[in-house]
């Protein structure tokens, strides 16, 4: 019956690929430094968006104005628009607290909060929803899951979230971001401090988590912005140099800096 | 030559190697002396009537009781008033005020605080509170130990914060944590031992000052837990008998000598158990 009615249904057209994020003339200053020069690009729906670049080019401050973690230091401001969903989110209005539930961060060092495995999960959905114990149980279960590590501590879920290794301690910082259900999920270089086997398995988790979650991910390894992302964003200098799908942008750059970097010559 | 100035450097290391280990072996035989001559004078006059009877006059079979009982209710009304202002301060100083102007001038007073003569804090208190009350209380001395205590835990908790990696309080905040809850749910948890390491020796000062005492809960020779009256404690009660020409009262300022530096000792060691733990993380 139900195969029946999905056959009658008439063939949708391939959807446009929707903004999820649209950056626009984005200047940003530590002080007096511009750090970032007149960027615009999209962060499209359900994709994964890399960034890469030599050290020092940007890519870091421009995933921390998407969630205003700069706002946490004086001196920092930016200039121009980031539209989340039509919004501005650069507006002085804005509930930052709304924002970052909404944009999802994790860390390139694994921060797991000095709690237990459990309430790690656990305190990030108390703060906008209140559950009965069964529930929260069910949510903390769903959430270790998706990060793949619910097999590994399920027997310990009142272990400290310290006593992890690093590859599962970031699985648990990815955890505790997916468990209260963000838009958009910024990866500041993730996997840098981890082992390969680790990296791969973040490398994974990413890939499984793209269509449901608009994904910004800066990396070092150009393997991995290959590996991972449908879209790839060089910067160099503070400027965004070339921003495209990641299989023209490896393969077929536009910018000689951008070739120059992705074969290796500097950087 | 080279010969020459190697046996000279050695000969320069010997000497100053010997005088380190000179200088840290009279420090140390000055504690056991310390300690030994407590312990000597002290533990005779250990007996169960030192905890069960009031002080009393002269002739007359008494204990520390009232003593005791004071010092405990007048360290822990000091310690009432006094935590929540030093820890609250130390939070201002290490997560809101940072480099500001008005937060170096916290710290700096902060300093002064720390090293000011207790006796100064004592007149500052009998000024504030025992001249316009009319008379003295165990309030006004808990006051002034409050006042003693909280510059410690003002430096400890701001010391403590800043151990605290900016990258955890990133990590709470992108989960859109109110800077509030960031601080009492994640920074004092990373670390609350050091946290208690500072109320700990806060008490620990506390309980051993003398000199605010004096002019502000004055001493009592009858129980009494009425924190509005006058009140005895084992500093004021040492000072007093340590200089009364009966020997039962002498012996008895030996033995409260002996649990203050104790109990001081005490918890010293559990600050250092604690501040421990806090580093092995």
């Amino acid at each position: 019956m139900s195969s029946h009615v999905r056959a009658s249904m008439p063939i949708q057209p391939q959807p446009v690929e929707t903004a999820k994020v649209q950056v626009r003339n984005l200047d940003f200053y530590y002080g007096q430094t511009r750090a970032l020069k007149d960027v615009s690009f999209n962060l499209y729906k359900g994709e994964v968006t890399a960034f890469i670049g030599p050290s020092g080019c940007g890519k870091s401050t421009l995933l921390r104005v998407l969630n205003r973690m700069y706002d946490l230091y004086p001196g920092q401001r930016a200039e121009g628009e980031v539209m989340l969903d039509g919004e501005n989110i650069l507006s002085p209005d804005l509930d930052l607290n709304l924002l970052r539930s909404r944009v999802g961060m994790v860390f390139q060092k694994p921060t797991p909060f000095p709690m237990t495995i459990y309430d790690n999960i656990a305190f990030g959905i108390r703060l906008y929803e209140k559950l009965p114990k069964s529930e929260m149980d069910a949510r903390v279960e769903q959430a270790l899951s998706r990060a793949a590590l619910w097999n590994e501590v399920k027997d310990k879920l009142n272990a400290s979230g310290l006593s992890l290794s690093g590859g599962q301690q970031q699985r648990l910082c990815i955890a505790r971001t997916v468990a209260i259900s963000p838009e958009v999920i910024l990866f500041d270089e993730p996997a840098s401090a981890l082992d390969p086997i680790s990296t791969a398995k973040i490398e994974e988790l990413i890939d499984e988590l793209s269509g449901d979650y608009t994904i910004a991910i800066v990396t070092h390894n150009m393997g991995q912005a290959a590996r991972v992302s449908q879209y790839t964003a060089f910067m160099y200098l503070g400027e965004m140099v070339e921003f495209d799908e990641t299989t023209k942008v490896f393969t077929s750059p536009r910018d000689k800096r951008t070739q120059d970097y992705v074969t290796g010559r500097f950087g | 030559m080279i010969a020459a100035s190697y046996s000279r450097r050695k000969t320069r290391n010997g000497i100053w190697t010997v005088l380190a280990y000179a200088a840290t072996a009279l420090g140390l035989s000055m504690l056991a002396v310390i300690l030994g001559t407590l312990l000597w004078n002290g533990v005779g006059g250990l007996s169960l009537d030192v905890f069960t009877k009031n002080t009393a006059p002269p002739g007359v079979v008494g204990g520390l009781l009232n003593s005791i009982v004071g010092s405990l209710i007048m360290t822990g009304i000091g310690l009432a008033i006094g935590a929540p202002i030093g820890i609250l301060a130390g939070t201002y100083l290490a997560e809101y005020g940072a480099n500001s102007k008005l937060a170096s001038a916290v710290r700096f007073i902060n300093d002064i605080l720390l090293s000011a003569p207790s006796i100064i804090v004592g007149l500052f208190v009998y000024q504030l509170l025992v001249v316009p009350i009319g008379h003295f209380s165990a309030l006004a001395g808990a006051v002034s130990l409050a006042i003693l205590g909280a510059p410690i835990m003002v430096r400890t908790t701001e010391d403590m914060l800043n151990l605290v990696p900016n990258t955890l309080r990133e990590a709470a905040s992108a989960l859109g944590m109110p800077r509030s809850l960031v601080i009492r749910h994640v920074a004092y948890r990373a670390v609350m031992s050091g946290l208690i390491t500072g109320v700990l020796l806060a008490i620990a000062r506390m309980t051993g000052e003398t000199a605010p005492l004096i002019f502000t809960s004055l001493g009592n020779s009858l129980f009494t837990a009425d924190p509005r009256g006058p009140m005895s404690a084992l500093p004021l009660i040492i000072y007093e008998f340590a200089r009364s020409p009966y020997a039962e009262q002498q012996k008895l300022a030996w033995t409260g000598a002996l649990i203050l530096t104790f109990a001081v000792l005490a918890l010293s060691i559990l600050a250092r158990v604690f501040s421990a733990s806090v580093r092995q993380k």
